[in-house]
């Protein structure tokens, strides 16, 4: 029984003991492979066919037989940093430490010494946020493969890529975001676009089905995985998909993919925007923001739940409250009082709806504005108020139901996120979450809620991917980790 | 109106259901028509009427207040002096007794359901006889659907107050005159409710008040407040979202699914989005992630009871995450929760209490208030009855008239009462005089009075409610013989009998129901229900011939004492004062005594005391500090009439006074089993100034001072004393506090801290407590303190 309270940060760092888990048997079999786990590294290893777990318990077991006196260089780093190779699991921890190792390997290493010069990782490129309701996967389509380098593309990476980049939904559930692709994005030196593509949670399991089928683990590349769900399915991303998750925190990730996206912008557009006359239709604008000096901003992020972070910097945030009233709430209500069943489908009706015959008003009660406290007439004085009388609950339709569900999630979430920023000391709010997608209505009601309550001292910021930054993170964790 | 009264059922205290029958009146507001015959008066309800003035009404979504004040007359024992001239003082009576009617304040309030207002406005209309009441204070959103009513019912011009105005007056009030008014709700606890001590200091505080929406009101004096901040998201929506989801009408029907629900089917938790990590992450995988996180989709079936708590835990989580944001930006530690949404419903208090110490981390309390429902009629009453400076006085709570405090939960209370149809009243009495704290407490915010706390303690509670039941018989049996003129003085023995009866029933299931439970609650609500049956003082006759015997006896006392030598002349003072205190007829194994053997007397009582070393014993130490100099002044709080005060109180007065030590002898206001009063003590201080010149000079130069404590009580509350005592203290730098006998030095103040010494002493008359203290019956306590520097 409890409020969402996710302490996300008591976790973060460093990640707990128990990741190693998978501490894969090592039997001679597997040192017999080393050399060819070596040389297969940067070209990608389907052709290893075995695959497996063998072939990662080869890889690392591999510096240790070749580096040598070098073999205390990597647990240096371990010291240094332990959050980054601890919170990356074995396989990619040594995919990464591998390579330096190599470096007086001789000549069948020539490729990976290109890749430790380059600090990149194995394609494919993939960051996954597994929230309570979504999996968000970003996907990195590289545009400057070579020639030689499509000839020893091995068939499972590119029919990946074909398969995601070709396709706009997966499935019956899957969906791409095309209108968020980023074009001709630079990463680790290589060119390429981001994809954005979401699907339920509830289909995660076939989600490792179609990996384990794809024999996607055969590719040995990392899989970075954030949100609570790369926890929840870490033991089946092993047992179905024979894959290694590298678990991220959820809020390292959130900052670093927001820093991240707002830095290169939305394909020259400026990611970040705000609404000018936020609840007058005429002149209600969209308008872009500059995020340049983005500290101190207070970081709302509407999922299912809501956790609200206080960002000070790159490296200081602090997590500083939640709600367990979130996207999840308004769905989930919406699905209980219409019998509606998908997002998209609560949204529609929503728009449609007049939540003034569900609340009562201030002026419902006060026959106007309550003087006394300043308040306004056209205030919510309590949501679903008007519902404690059975002739009014007869009368409204399921669309004002809709409507009323979410501006009583939204006007609470703007709430209390505008007495965090008075309690911190912040004036700009920056809203992110698939609660906001197709959600103009909550960022409006946001931006003007903020707005008024404060006097105009607090501003409400949006930014254009609005759900995906956990998921950008885990894979920009991914790159940094080469 | 059919009105069956079940006047006081078992376990119900003072909570009268009222079964209207209603005929098809339906639906909110329902005033539809009701069969008119009244089987029972309902003046026990609306009590008083024909003196009620200044009306005001609190009508809410559900629940009318309506609140009064009137005038009570009822009897009181007054005491006289003869004029003793030249008569033959042997054979007259030391005094006179008189029972004369005396009028009182009392404040009246009266809390049932909306259904009821017609039959109710009509009944107080054909009883109310008073026409100077022209006008009835009226708030509460319901004041505004029913101003029309009201005033074509009452003919009274309904004069509208501000509804927050009226709920902080209210608080404010009920914060500054009812001890125990205040609680925090622990959920796994044999004591739910935990009392607070009433601070000094009542400001500042926030006040969330959860009606239909949440207010949040800082308040920082009695008239200045600031509406900081609310939410919409409050009662009205668990009402309204809860009548949707469930279908279920009622919000006590709500709150009843909700107390049967499991709110993790429809609530996705961390768990759920985690998996089994949560207890290597350190996550509490029991927090809830998404409110209604799992119920986002369409094909499957949610029950009634887990949606409504489901949104139970939404709705008191983000009330408490919100109060807790608005208290930390305005600094404030306490918060006091009010409004519908709360309203002595234990699912609802212990899901806010949950959420403000979750999200508070444990630095702000969540705080509730037993009167809760009354504060908006409490405030427009006090609106409207400025002109009679209802501020300048002290109120306290009558616990004859009052319901006390109700839980509603069945698991709480198996004896299930339903709110609905139940009439719930708190009455008030005015006190004669202002009530303030002992300037000598060492730390008035932290001092209890009460040794134990029978809420706490079942072993003790049990002994003690027992106790009080197998007395009841003869407390009764002797009221009635106080009054042998009065004709149906053995019916309201009875009606006491049978009122305090049920009162100790109430506190069986519902210990906590005024406040915490103590032998002084239970003497009190005791004297509170002798009063109401007009029975003011049952002992004025024994205290009477008891002070005439007692007072024939002083000159040898007095002469025995000064033929000793002064050591054991100080002991013979001490021995004398605690002999005095076995006079008690509070105490049965006493009053059994006394009542069968008239001629026990002071040589027999101080055979039957402990001899030294007491159970308690400091008497060396006080003997060594009486070598030193004298105290500036003594306080000294009397207990016993007779014996106690004439031959052990007195000539120790005089040895004080003999020092050169001041000395107040504090009595009490009104009469309190055979507990000297003030009135009493006027009489015989008199009569043994004629016998004594110290006695007599120290009266006239004003050594010697006799005040009221402002109690009618067998026990002491340090923090609820006259104003003109504590001045006094005050002024003549009292710098020795002695507190005499079981009620006030041992069920309250044994362990009270004072800034300066201290002598506290009793012998003990009841074996259990004796025994609960290590000793047997007639041991003695005789505890000096020295407050350390």
């Amino acid at each position: 029984m409890t409020p969402i309270g996710r302490r996300l940060r008591s976790f973060s760092r460093p990640l707990p003991e128990g990741r190693g888990r998978r501490s894969a048997p090592l039997g001679a079999g597997a040192l017999r492979a080393v050399a060819a786990a070596v040389a297969v590294e940067e070209r990608g290893a389907a052709q290893r066919g075995a695959g497996g777990p063998w072939d990662r318990a080869v890889r690392r077991m591999e510096p240790r037989r070749n580096g040598g006196g070098a073999d205390e260089k990597p647990r240096r780093r371990e010291a240094e940093n332990p959050r980054r190779w601890n919170g990356s699991g074995t396989g990619a921890g040594s995919a990464a430490a591998g390579p330096e190792q190599c470096e007086g390997g001789g000549a069948a290493c020539g490729l990976r010494r290109d890749s430790v010069r380059k600090n990149r990782p194995l394609f494919p490129w993939f960051g996954l946020d597994i929230g309570g309701t979504l999996v968000k996967l970003v996907y990195f389509e590289p545009k400057d493969i070579t020639a030689e380098e499509e000839d020893e593309e091995v068939e499972n990476l590119k029919n990946i890529r074909k398969y995601l980049t070709s396709n706009v939904a997966y499935g019956s559930t899957g969906i791409r975001d095309v209108h968020l692709e980023l074009k001709d994005l630079t990463l680790c030196g290589r060119k390429g676009n981001l994809h954005f593509i979401r699907f339920p949670t509830h289909d995660m399991p076939a989600f490792i089905q179609m990996g384990s089928e794809k024999h996607f683990s055969s590719l040995h590349t990392t899989l970075c995985a954030t949100g609570g769900g790369a926890y929840k399915f870490e033991q089946d991303f092993l047992t179905m998909g024979d894959l290694q998750l590298r678990k991220l925190d959820e809020l390292d990730c959130l900052i670093k993919g927001v820093l991240y996206i707002d830095s290169v912008g939305f394909n020259g557009h400026s990611e970040c925007y705000y609404f000018e006359h936020p609840t007058d239709t005429e002149r209600c604008q969209k308008l872009p923001f500059n995020l340049e000096n983005p500290y101190p901003l207070l970081l709302v992020n509407i999922g299912s739940g809501v956790s609200i972070l206080a960002v000070y910097s790159k490296e200081n945030y602090r997590w500083v409250t939640g709600t367990s009233l979130g996207g999840g709430t308004f769905f989930g209500l919406c699905c209980l009082l219409t019998g509606c069943s998908t997002f998209e489908e609560a949204m529609e009706m929503a728009s449609h709806g007049d939540s003034t015959k569900v609340d009562k008003l201030v002026r419902d009660i006060y026959g106007g504005d309550y003087e006394r406290f300043g308040l306004p007439g056209w205030a919510v004085a309590s949501s679903f108020g008007n519902m404690m009388s059975k002739e009014k609950r007869e009368s409204v339709s399921k669309e004002d139901l809709a409507k009323a569900t979410l501006i009583t999630i939204t006007n609470n979430i703007g709430s209390i996120a505008r007495m965090c920023a008075l309690n911190e000391n912040i004036n700009r709010v920056v809203f992110v979450g698939n609660f906001l997608r197709i959600n103009t209505i909550s960022m409006r009601l946001l931006a003007y809620a903020l707005d008024y309550w404060s006097k105009g001292q607090l501003k409400a910021l949006f930014l254009e991917h609005e759900g995906y930054f956990g998921a950008v993170g885990a894979l920009l964790e991914l790159l940094d980790s080469a | 109106m059919h009105i069956h009264l079940h006047t006081d059922e078992a376990g119900r205290g003072a909570g009268l259901a009222f079964k209207m029958a209603e005929r098809g009146g339906r639906g909110s507001g329902g005033h539809g028509s009701l069969d008119k015959s009244i089987t029972l008066p309902p003046d026990e309800i609306f009590r008083n009427l024909e003196n009620a003035k200044r009306f005001a009404i609190d009508i809410g979504g559900s629940l009318t207040k309506l609140a009064y004040y009137s005038t009570v007359q009822h009897k009181v024992a007054r005491v006289r002096s003869f004029d003793h001239s030249g008569k033959d003082i042997e054979n007259e009576p030391l005094y006179e007794i008189s029972v004369q009617e005396e009028i009182t304040a009392r404040l009246h309030f009266i809390k049932f359901e909306n259904n009821y207002i017609e039959t109710c406005l009509d009944f107080i209309k054909d009883h109310l006889v008073n026409t100077e009441t022209q006008v009835i204070k009226a708030t509460g959103g319901g004041a505004y659907k029913f101003k029309d009513l009201i005033e074509k019912k009452l003919g009274l011009k309904v004069d509208k107050e501000d509804v927050m105005t009226c709920l902080i007056k209210g608080c404010n009030f009920l914060l500054r005159n009812i001890p125990h008014e205040v609680f925090a709700y622990q959920k796994d606890s044999d004591t739910e409710f935990r009392f607070q001590t009433n601070h000094p200091n009542i400001f500042p505080y926030l006040l969330v008040n959860i009606g239909s929406g949440v207010s949040i009101v800082k308040v920082e004096s009695e008239d200045k407040f600031e509406w900081i901040g609310g939410s919409s998201i409050g009662g009205g929506t668990f009402w309204g979202l809860g009548a949707l989801l469930t279908k279920t009408k009622k919000f006590d029907e709500l709150l009843q699914l909700a107390s049967k629900g499991q709110h993790t089917n429809v609530d996705m938790l961390v768990k759920d989005v985690y998996g089994g990590a949560c207890q290597t992450l350190g996550l509490s995988g029991n927090l809830i992630a998404s409110s209604f996180g799992k119920s986002t989709t369409a094909d499957k079936e949610f029950s009634k009871e887990d949606m409504a708590k489901s949104l139970l835990h939404m709705i008191s989580n983000d009330i408490g995450q919100l109060a807790c944001l608005y208290a930390k930006l305005h600094n404030l530690d306490k918060i006091y929760f009010g409004g519908f949404f709360i309203r002595g419903h234990p699912v609802t208090m212990r899901t806010i209490t949950f959420s403000i110490n979750f999200f508070s981390k444990g630095e702000v309390q969540a705080l509730f208030l037993r009167h809760e429902g009354y504060l908006g009629a409490i405030g427009a009453f006090l609106k409207g009855a400025e002109q009679d400076n209802p501020n300048q006085y002290s109120w306290g709570e009558n616990y004859a008239g009052s319901s006390g405090l109700m839980s509603t939960s069945p698991d709480v209370y198996p004896m299930q009462r339903t709110r609905s149809g139940t009439f719930d009243m708190f009455e008030m009495d005015r006190l004669e005089r202002p009530l303030v704290n002992l300037p000598l407490l060492k730390d008035p915010s932290t001092y209890i009075p009460d040794t134990v706390d029978l809420t706490d303690d079942a072993m003790a509670r049990k002994y003690w409610l027992t106790c009080f039941e197998e007395a009841l018989d003869g407390v009764a049996k002797r009221a009635a013989a106080s009054q042998p003129d009065s004709v149906d003085a053995p019916e309201r023995a009875e009606k006491f009998r049978q009122k305090y009866w049920n009162k100790l029933q109430t506190l069986r299931q519902q210990p906590f129901a005024y406040g915490t439970l103590t032998v002084r609650s239970l003497l009190d609500t005791r004297e509170h229900c002798l009063n109401e049956f007009n029975f003011p003082d049952p002992y004025s006759k024994v205290k009477q011939k008891e002070n005439g015997i007692a007072l024939k006896c002083f000159q040898s006392v007095i002469e025995s004492l000064d033929s000793l030598g002064w050591e054991e002349r100080q002991f013979a003072l001490v021995k004398g004062l605690l002999a005095g205190n076995v006079f008690d007829w509070g105490a049965k194994a006493v009053s059994d005594v006394l009542e069968c053997e008239p001629q026990f007397g002071f040589e027999e009582a101080k055979s039957k005391l402990q001899e030294r070393p007491w159970l308690e014993d400091s008497y060396s130490q006080w003997l060594e500090r009486l070598k030193g100099p004298p105290h500036k002044c003594a306080l000294i709080f009397a207990d016993n009439s007779g014996i106690d005060i004439i031959l052990g109180v007195f000539p120790f007065v005089r040895e004080l006074l003999s020092r050169g030590t001041e000395v107040i002898l504090a009595c009490n206001s009104g009469p309190a089993l055979n507990d000297v009063t003030y009135s009493e003590s006027l009489i015989v201080a008199e009569r043994i100034a004629a016998m004594d010149p110290v006695i007599q000079s120290a009266l006239k130069e004003e050594k010697l001072l006799l005040v009221q404590t402002g109690s009618s009580s067998p026990c002491l509350d340090l923090s609820r004393l006259d104003k003109g005592l504590a001045v006094l203290v005050r002024e003549r730098k009292t710098d020795l506090v002695i507190i005499e006998g079981m009620g006030r030095a041992i069920h309250t103040n044994y362990y009270a801290a004072l800034k300066c010494e201290s002598l506290k002493l009793a012998v003990i008359k009841n074996s259990w407590l004796a025994d609960r203290l290590g000793g047997k019956i007639f041991s003695v306590i005789f505890k000096y303190e020295v407050p350390c520097k």
